[in-house]
């Protein structure tokens, strides 16, 4: 994909000190870009690491060390004005629960508009309701909407109020960490279409965060697999889906239940464990396939696992 | 066909609420066959939890059964027995029923296990009560079963709290304590949904291979058709509060005659097929604080029928395992298929099980 690069991870680490002798090292080394207009999903076990990493890029925590770039703008370090206002503004998130998300005190129309107060992106008060009751019907719901409160609303429309108050920034990025494993799977079709449809009008780029593969697969453009805080192997969709390499990738694969009653009573899934695998992550390095797609390996692993 | 442990009848329950009564099941049949499991699937507020709650006799206060029964058949001292669930007192289920002979699994494990007790104790603790095992019995069943659900080191672990296990082995250690005095139906209620894909590939395998050795009948609540594929033997789909089909899994998945279930199905992201927009049903599910007239689902049907909207569709019969509530199928009604993308799903689908025996074996020479 021969477009801009919007993002830029580089040896990302992300260690949180529990204790005087305890540290957990939730990322360790991580590596990626996500270009303009494009999805990129991450996925992985629980504690695998993909929402630090996620909460980490728009900097609800400091990174221990490894360099974001934001639109050409280094956001890892300690944030100018310059920055901080890029950062807030082109950068937003969807999260997990739309009813924890969500403040019950205030009315949606507030909701939606908090960064534009915040940044003072409205002349009228006139202005600033349009904006809010444009960006509502983008995301299927109705002008009428505004004056309510979130418990009014089910929760897939609460969850389109959170996208809606990501888009209202105009965003370049929305980083969707888990945003659509809290709603039923008639729902989440609906989030999921929204999601791919504002992305052809806006060419905004999502890194969407999940655990759902089957949903990963049908959004994303590319995809990282994270385990233990590594990113053992990334590149396009159907490469990953149809070509993985890493014994991890092809484990979790594996453990996808198809809606295919025949096929499944007599699927086995692979496990991998990673004690008894001989694998060490912290030795292996990235090795490339292709030009899109790299798993983490040592060079012996490398070769067994390609058969080169 | 083996015997049937658990059969409900006409089950209808409401809820009093600020808002006033909600009708939550409006008429649910369900037939449970020893060593057989059935998935209950629908979208959440369909009724699928608070039908099993009735059996379990564990509705919120508010909760009123208004018509039905439940009636679960057992073996006590080599005598069958027949019993309505719903005509026991609270105190009588407890002492009898719950936990001894039907047992449930919840969603959360984080939830469902004593934080203040060691996971030994929890499990023994229903043997002594129920079975009036001795303390050393207990313990020696404890680790069978710890064995059974695939901890290893079961004598360390029963020193444990659940605080000290991973997601993954509480729901193992959950289903130990159901199993502890060998139940002869088990209900689980989206047990794998708090769970990692590859931590829920294992549940499931281990409800399978239990399944396999005790040869104990499930009932299984989920609205992940994938999960609902690989458990099942019959399913029943669920629709605001009625049953609107039922059938064995492969003339669920495979010849759906309910437009719902359609909808269901095709609403599922496909892993085989390109990317394309996915199918969303119109709509939403309708208040059941109101009466409802005709199909539930008519409004949200775009193959809905006049009569849809005025009279209620009885279950019409498909074949002798499979009914759906729907008038598309009676005589008089036009021919409707389903949708050309769901039929050629359908079509991929059934040419992928048949080429599964080839799949198979490339898979193994890529391990």
């Amino acid at each position: 994909m021969g477009r801009e690069t919007i993002l830029r991870v580089a040896d990302l680490k992300q260690h949180f000190k529990v204790s005087k002798h305890y540290t957990v090292k939730a990322v360790n080394g991580v590596s990626f870009d996500i270009h303009e207009g494009e999805t990129y999903g991450l996925v992985g076990e629980s504690g695998s690491g993909k929402s630090t990493i996620g909460r980490t890029i728009i900097r609800l925590y400091e990174p221990t060390a490894g360099v974001i770039t934001f639109r050409g703008a280094d956001i890892s370090g300690t944030l100018r004005e310059k920055e901080q206002t890029l950062l807030r503004t082109k950068m937003q998130m969807i999260f997990q629960d739309p009813m924890a998300s969500l403040n019950p005190r205030k009315k949606v129309i507030d909701i939606i508009a908090q960064g534009l107060d915040i940044h003072k992106l409205y002349r009228t008060k006139q202005e600033r309701q349009e904006k809010v009751e444009r960006i509502l019907e983008k995301v299927g719901l109705s002008r009428e909407h505004a004056n309510r409160y979130p418990h009014q609303f089910s929760g897939g429309q609460r969850q389109r109020i959170g996208i809606a108050r990501a888009l209202i920034m105009e965003p370049g990025l929305i980083i969707a960490d888990e945003a659509i494993s809290a709603l039923d799977v008639s729902i989440q079709a609906q989030v999921v279409n929204l999601l791919k449809s504002i992305q052809e009008e806006t060419n905004t780029a999502f890194l969407f965060i999940s655990h759902d593969l089957s949903m990963v697969k049908y959004i994303s453009d590319r995809i990282g697999v994270l385990h233990l805080g590594y990113l053992v192997e990334t590149g396009t969709t159907e490469v990953i889906f149809e070509r993985p390499v890493h014994p991890y990738t092809k484990s979790l694969l594996s453990a996808i239940p198809h809606a295919n009653p025949l096929k499944e009573k007599t699927r086995v899934t692979l496990s991998y464990d990673y004690a008894d695998s001989g694998i060490d992550y912290a030795r292996g390095t990235e090795q490339a396939l292709s030009a899109t797609h790299s798993v983490l390996a040592t060079e012996e692993d490398f070769s067994l696992w390609t058969g080169k | 066909m083996s015997e049937t442990v658990l059969s409900i009848r006409n089950l209808s329950i409401s809820f009093q609420t600020a808002s006033g009564m909600v009708n939550a099941i409006r008429g649910v049949d369900l037939e449970l066959r020893k060593g057989e499991t059935v998935a209950i699937v629908g979208e959440s507020g369909s009724g699928k939890s608070v039908t099993v709650k009735a059996i379990m006799r564990i509705l919120s206060s508010n909760g009123q059964i208004n018509a039905g029964s439940i009636l679960f058949h057992y073996e006590e001292k080599g005598k069958r027995v027949t019993q309505d669930l719903l005509k026991l007192s609270q105190k009588e289920m407890r002492s009898q029923i719950n936990g001894r002979r039907i047992a449930m699994v919840f969603q959360d494990p984080m939830t469902s296990l004593n934080p203040t007790m060691t996971i030994g104790n929890q499990i023994m603790e229903s043997m002594i009560i129920h079975l009036k095992k001795s303390r050393a019995e207990a313990h020696e069943r404890a680790l069978e079963l710890l064995h059974l659900v695939g901890i290893c080191d079961p004598e360390k672990r029963m020193k444990c709290y659940p605080h000290q296990l991973s997601g993954g082995m509480r729901q193992r250690v959950v289903i130990a304590i159901m199993l502890a005095c060998d139940p002869e139906v088990l209900i689980c209620d989206e047990p794998t949904t708090a769970l990692d894909v590859t931590i829920q590939a294992k549940i499931l395998e281990l409800i399978k291979t239990i399944q396999a050795k005790t040869g104990i009948s499930v009932i299984y609540i989920t609205h992940d058709l994938g999960v609902v594929a690989k458990v099942a033997d019959y399913v029943t789909v669920m629709y605001a509060g009625k049953m609107i089909e039922r059938g064995t899994v492969e003339e669920i998945f495979y010849d759906p005659r309910h437009p719902y279930t359609w909808g269901l199905l095709s609403s599922m992201p496909d892993m085989g097929s390109p990317n394309e927009k996915l199918y969303t049903i119109p709509g939403s599910p309708p208040n059941l604080l109101h009466p409802i007239t005709g199909d539930a689902f008519a409004p949200r049907n775009v193959h809905a029928l006049n009569i849809d909207f005025k009279l209620e569709p009885p279950m019409f019969k498909v074949t002798d395992t499979h009914y759906a509530a729907t008038w598309l199928l009676h005589e008089n009604a036009p021919k409707i298929e389903m949708s050309e993308t769901l039929k050629a799903r359908m079509d991929h689908v059934a040419k992928e099980a048949e080429s599964e025996w080839g799949e198979k074996q490339s898979y193994e020479l890529l391990i």
